[in-house]
C-alpha cells in the first residue's frame, strides 16, 4: 500500500476506522453500564452507607443480613410470581394478537396502532393513566362495573389496596405494556415462514389446532423463545409499574427485588444492602442471557 | 379417479383479471399441462382447483361434482408445490405421514402405507432426515410421496422440476412420467418450459393473460398453432413471423432450409436470404438474416441440423426455402389462424 499521507489514510485503514467507529458504543457502554454496575457489584460486599464517608470491606454480610428478612423473601417471592406470570400472560397473548394480525381485514392497521400504542406512549405517563383507572375512589372500571350492574351501587373494588388484587393490576399493566414489543417479535417471526408451508398444511388437511400447533408454532418457537427470554429477563429487572402504582403495598405484597433494592438502597439511604438485594439475581438473569444468546444464534426459522 | 373441469372461471385481483374465463376439461387420467410464460395466470388457475383461491366467477368440477364451496382437504386432490413446501421440523417420515395425521387415519395403518410411498420413489433410507438434511431431488421425491400417501382423485404439480438442476430434470422427468403412467391418476402440471410440456404433457393448454390460447396434443399445439402467441410461444427458436399482403405468414426455423437441400416432391416458397448472422449451436446451426426479394423488413431465422453441410457464408444472398405445405396463416388483426391462400 502506498503512503498517501494526510487525515484520509489513516481513516482508509480498517485498525483505525474500526475501533473508531465502535468507540462511543464500547464508551456509552462501559461508562453508563458496566462502572455502575461494578459499583454495584462492589458496594454490595462493602458498607457503605448514605452520609458515611468510610468504605470498608463485609464480604457476604450484606447477603446474609437481608436474605434473612421476611421483606426480603416475600419480594423474593413476588418477583417470580410477577415475572413469570406476567411473562406466559404476555406469549400466549402476543401469539394470539400476532396470529389475528396476520391475517387481512378492514381496519387493520388502526388495530396495529392501537397494540403498539402502548410501546411508544412513555411508560410513566401510560402507567400515570393507569393509576386513575384502578384509583380506589374515581376508579373508571369500578364505575363501569356498576353501571353494567356488575357491582352494587355503594360496592368498590380497592384495585392497589388489596394484595391479591394489587399484584394482579400489576402483572395486568405490565402485560398490557410488553406486550406491543412481543407481538411485533412474534408477527416478524410469523412472517417469515413462507405460505407454501401453510398452503401444504391446508392441502394435507389440517385442522386450524393441528396446523396451530405442529406447523406454526414448531416453526416459530426459536423466535418465541428469544421474545419469551427478552421480556423474562425485562419482568424481573423492571420496577417503573410497581413504583408508580403501589411502592411495593400493600404490607410489601407487590414489592419485587428490584423495588426493593430501590427504597432500601436509595430511599432509605443504605447503599450497601441495596446494592445486594439489586445484584441478588444476578447469577440467575446471566443463566437467562446466555441461553438467549444461545438461541438467537440458532434460531434459523426454516 | 376423477376428472377435472371449469366453466367460464374467472379470478380477479385488484384491476387485474388472472385468470380471465377459462374452459377446461380433463379426461380420465390424463396427464395435463398448463403452459405459459410467468403471470400468465397459470398458478392461479392451478390454486383454484386446489381450494386455495376462490374464483370470481364460474364453476370447478372434479369429478362432476361442483367444488367451489369445498375446503382442499374435502376435494380429495394432493398438490406438489414448486419450492415442494416440506415441513422443515419434521423429518422425512413425518412429513408423509403428516396427511394420513391430519385425517384421522388409523395410528397402526400408517407406518405400513409411508413405506409403500416411500418405496415408490426410492426414499426409504431417508426416513429419518430433516428436509434441510436432502438435496433437491431428494426433497421433491418427498414431496412427491407426500402428495400420493392419500391416493388422491386428482395430483395438482407447480412447476415441481424448476428447483432441480438441468441434468436432474431429465432423470426426474421421466420418473414423473413412468409415475403418472403407473399410477393412472388424472394429473394436472403447470410449468412455463415448454421442452417439459412436450415432453410430458398428454395435451397442452397454452395459456396467457389469463385465456387458454389453444388445447391439444404437443403435435397439435406445436404443429398448428392456434394464433401468433402460440406460434411464437412454442419451438426454440419461435415460428419466423412475416408480413404477407393481407395476412401473417408463418413458418418453422427447422422447415426453412438452403434451396438445395429441400426435397422436390412439394410446391416450395423460395426466397433470396441476406446472410446477417451464424450461429453454431453443435446439433444445429442457426442462420439469421433479412429476405432480399419479398418479405423485406422481415428478419428470420433459419435451424439447419449438422446433417445439412452446405456452407452458408454471412454477408452473402443465398437461397432458402420453405415447403408451402408448412406454411401457416395468421389474420393480421385477431392474430388467429386463417385459412391458408396462394402468395
Amino acid at each position: 500500500m502506498t503512503n498517501r499521507g494526510g487525515r484520509g489514510s489513516l481513516l482508509d485503514r480498517p485498525e483505525w476506522l474500526g475501533p473508531l467507529m465502535i468507540g462511543p458504543a464500547v464508551l456509552y457502554i462501559v461508562l453508563l453500564i458496566g462502572v455502575p454496575f461494578v459499583l454495584a457489584l462492589y458496594y454490595s460486599v462493602s458498607d457503605i452507607s448514605m452520609g458515611s464517608r468510610t468504605l470498608g470491606f463485609v464480604g457476604l454480610r450484606n447477603f446474609i443480613s437481608v436474605a434473612g428478612t421476611t421483606k426480603f423473601q416475600t419480594s423474593l417471592v413476588n418477583t417470580f410470581v410477577f415475572a413469570i406470570t406476567a411473562q406466559v400472560l404476555v406469549m400466549v397473548l402476543g401469539t394470539i394478537l400476532a396470529l389475528a394480525l396476520l391475517r387481512d381485514f378492514r381496519g387493520k392497521w388502526f388495530v396495529r396502532l392501537l397494540i403498539l400504542l402502548p410501546w411508544v406512549a412513555p411508560i410513566s405517563l401510560g402507567t400515570i393513566g393507569w393509576l386513575w383507572i384502578l384509583d380506589s375512589t374515581y376508579s373508571v372500571l369500578n364505575w363501569t362495573l356498576q353501571a353494567m350492574g356488575f357491582l352494587g351501587p355503594g360496592d368498590r373494588f380497592m384495585w392497589l389496596g388489596v394484595p391479591y388484587l394489587a399484584m394482579g393490576s400489576i402483572v395486568t399493566v405490565h402485560v398490557w405494556r410488553i406486550l406491543p414489543l412481543a407481538t411485533v417479535i412474534l408477527l416478524a417471526g410469523l412472517t417469515s415462514i413462507p405460505q407454501d408451508i401453510h398452503d401444504a398444511a391446508q392441502m394435507d388437511g389440517a385442522s386450524f389446532l393441528r396446523h396451530l400447533f405442529q406447523i406454526t408454532l414448531p416453526l416459530i418457537r426459536p423466535i418465541m423463545l428469544v421474545a419469551g427470554l427478552f421480556g423474562l429477563v425485562l419482568a424481573f429487572t423492571d420496577m417503573i409499574v410497581i413504583f408508580v402504582l403501589t411502592r411495593g403495598g400493600p404490607y410489601d405484597t407487590t414489592q419485587v427485588l428490584a423495588s426493593l433494592a430501590f427504597f432500601t438502597g436509595v430511599q432509605a439511604g443504605d447503599v450497601a444492602e441495596g446494592a445486594a438485594v439489586a445484584v441478588f439475581l444476578f447469577p440467575l438473569l446471566v443463566a437467562v442471557a446466555i441461553l438467549l444468546l444461545r438461541v438467537a444464534r440458532r434460531s434459523e426459522v426454516v | 379417479m376423477a376428472t377435472v373441469e371449469t366453466r367460464d372461471v374467472r379470478k380477479q385481483f385488484g384491476d387485474v383479471w388472472a385468470v380471465d374465463g377459462v374452459d377446461l376439461a380433463t379426461k380420465e387420467g390424463e396427464f395435463l399441462v398448463l403452459l405459459g410464460p410467468s403471470g400468465c395466470g397459470k398458478t392461479t388457475l392451478l390454486r383454484m382447483l386446489a381450494g386455495l383461491e376462490r374464483p370470481t366467477s364460474g364453476e370447478i368440477l372434479i369429478g362432476g361434482q361442483v367444488v367451489n364451496d369445498l375446503p382442499p382437504r374435502a376435494r380429495k386432490i394432493a398438490m406438489v408445490f414448486q419450492s415442494y413446501a416440506l415441513y422443515p421440523h419434521l423429518t422425512v417420515y413425518k412429513n408423509i405421514a403428516f396427511p394420513l395425521k391430519a385425517q384421522g387415519v388409523a395410528r397402526a395403518e400408517i407406518p405400513g402405507k409411508v413405506q409403500w410411498a416411500a418405496s415408490l420413489f426410492g426414499i426409504e433410507r431417508l426416513l429419518d432426515r430433516k428436509p434441510r438434511q436432502l438435496s433437491g431431488g431428494e426433497r421433491q421425491r418427498v414431496a412427491l410421496a407426500r402428495a400420493v400417501i392419500r391416493e388422491p382423485a386428482v395430483f395438482l404439480l407447480d412447476e415441481p422440476l424448476s428447483n432441480l438442476d438441468a441434468k436432474l430434470r431429465t432423470s426426474a422427468r421421466e420418473e414423473l412420467q413412468q409415475f403418472q403412467r403407473r399410477i393412472a391418476t388424472t394429473t394436472i402440471y403447470v410449468t412455463h418450459d415448454q421442452v417439459e410440456a412436450m415432453g410430458l404433457g398428454d395435451r397442452i393448454a397454452v395459456m396467457q393473460g389469463g385465456k387458454v390460447r389453444q388445447i391439444g396434443s404437443p403435435t397439435e399445439v406445436y404443429d398448428e398453432p392456434a394464433d401468433t402467441f402460440v406460434a411464437g410461444f412454442l419451438g426454440s427458436p419461435p415460428m419466423n413471423l412475416v408480413d404477407g399482403p393481407d395476412v401473417l405468414v408463418g413458418f418453422r426455423p427447422e422447415h426453412f432450409l438452403p434451396r438445395a437441400v429441400q426435397r422436390e416432391d412439394g410446391e416450395l416458397l423460395t426466397l433470396p436470404l441476406e446472410v446477417q448472422r451464424q450461429e453454431y449451436l453443435g446439433a444445429d446451426r442457426l442462420v439469421y438474416g433479412t429476405p432480399a426479394a419479398r418479405f423485406r423488413d422481415a428478419k428470420v431465422i433459419a435451424r439447419l441440423p449438422s446433417t445439412v453441410t452446405t456452407p452458408v457464408v454471412v454477408g452473402q444472398t443465398q437461397d432458402f426455402a420453405v415447403p408451402v405445405r408448412d406454411l401457416k396463416f395468421f389474420d393480421r388483426q385477431t392474430g388467429r389462424r386463417t385459412t391458408p391462400r396462394a402468395l
